[in-house]
């Protein structure tokens, strides 16, 4: 396998691999350096690549434990929090821009608080928009104990925002 | 009517048994301008998922052949060759037992030739030893001499004055 066949391969989900460590390790930079070693270790097993039948999922599997591991590891200690880089695409006035950029923000934080568990599948669900099948291949877990956690996790974020919309409590 | 939709659809959202084209409906409704008030808080949600999709990962990542390491093993395997040879070589072409020997005993003929030339040597400074004392002798007799020399003088000077 080349270095093109191999960019070709990978291309279409390194972004997928990134936004995920992204929201399981919290720093760009943390999440940039765990994607990198993701798709070097794909890299320097490309023989085996093709044994593979699904090698996205497969990377979002490594991914998943690559990033619970560094979680669990001293160097993560020093992790730095930074937010999500938001874009208002809106043309609203700055008013309602700077009141959507906070409650956006919000949802990140609040899904920040999220047990891992249902931020991965929170992550794969809503943001990535895999089909349970796929998720449950993923995190090998039988779909209706992810349809129950992520039920959970939307149910908390709806909650939460809820609060913060109607009353300001944060 | 599609209000009453969304509503439903949200329901389903919550309890996680929307399909994802359903959801793909919610977010295009959520991110358009007319969302009813009571939804609104809904909003930043989906719109957040929509924004968050776009992050992508911009870092190049080196995709090194393993060509570098290889050449370091192939070096320090050289190193190790050599430094056996260096142990080795000396052993393998050193003197062997009979060279020794024979070394030994051209040693020990040299040590007494030379011990004899000593001996020679020692006999010869004995005899310069007497050859010393004769001269020593030899000036005892000058010393005479020069002695005998002061008194002519003196009487000569007698002699004139007489």
């Amino acid at each position: 396998m080349t270095q093109a066949d191999f960019v070709s391969l990978v291309m279409p989900f390194k972004d997928k691999v990134f936004r995920l460590a992204k929201r399981l390790l919290v720093s760009r930079e943390e999440a940039e350096d765990a994607t990198q070693e993701i798709l070097l270790k794909l890299w320097n097993n490309k023989q085996k690549i093709s044994d593979y039948n699904n090698v996205e999922a497969f990377s979002m599997t490594m991914t998943k434990n690559f990033c619970l591991d560094r979680l669990k590891s001293k160097q993560a200690q020093n992790l730095k929090i930074v937010h999500s880089n938001y874009q208002d695409n809106s043309h609203s006035s700055l008013q309602k821009q700077v009141e959507a950029r906070d409650s956006v923000d919000w949802v990140s934080s609040i899904i920040e608080t999220l047990p891992e568990q249902q931020k991965i599948i929170v992550q794969l669900r809503d943001i990535e928009q895999y089909d349970f099948a796929e998720i449950s291949k993923m995190l090998d877990m039988n779909e209706t104990a992810i349809r129950v956690a992520l039920s959970r996790a939307r149910k908390t974020i709806r909650e939460k925002l809820t609060n913060t919309h109607s009353y300001g409590i944060k | 009517m599609v209000l009453n939709n969304i509503e439903n659809l949200l329901e389903r959202y919550d309890n996680a048994e929307t399909t994802l084209q359903e959801e793909a409906q919610l977010r295009a409704y959520f991110s358009s301008d007319n969302v009813a008030p009571h939804l609104e808080h809904y909003k930043p949600l989906f719109v957040y998922f929509t924004n968050t999709q776009q992050e992508a990962f911009t870092k190049d990542v080196p995709l090194n052949t393993k060509k570098k390491t290889r050449l370091y093993q192939w070096i320090s395997v050289a190193a190790v060759a050599v430094i056996m040879l260096g142990i080795m070589i000396p052993q393998a072409f050193g003197p062997s037992e009979q060279e020794k020997e024979e070394a030994l005993l051209a040693y020990n003929k040299a040590m007494d030739a030379l011990s004899l030339i000593s001996i020679g040597m020692n006999e010869g400074k004995e005899q310069l030893n007497t050859l010393s004392l004769v001269s020593d002798n030899f000036e005892n007799g000058r010393q005479g001499a020069s002695r005998l020399n002061e008194f002519n003088k003196a009487k000569s000077r007698i002699f004139k004055n007489n």
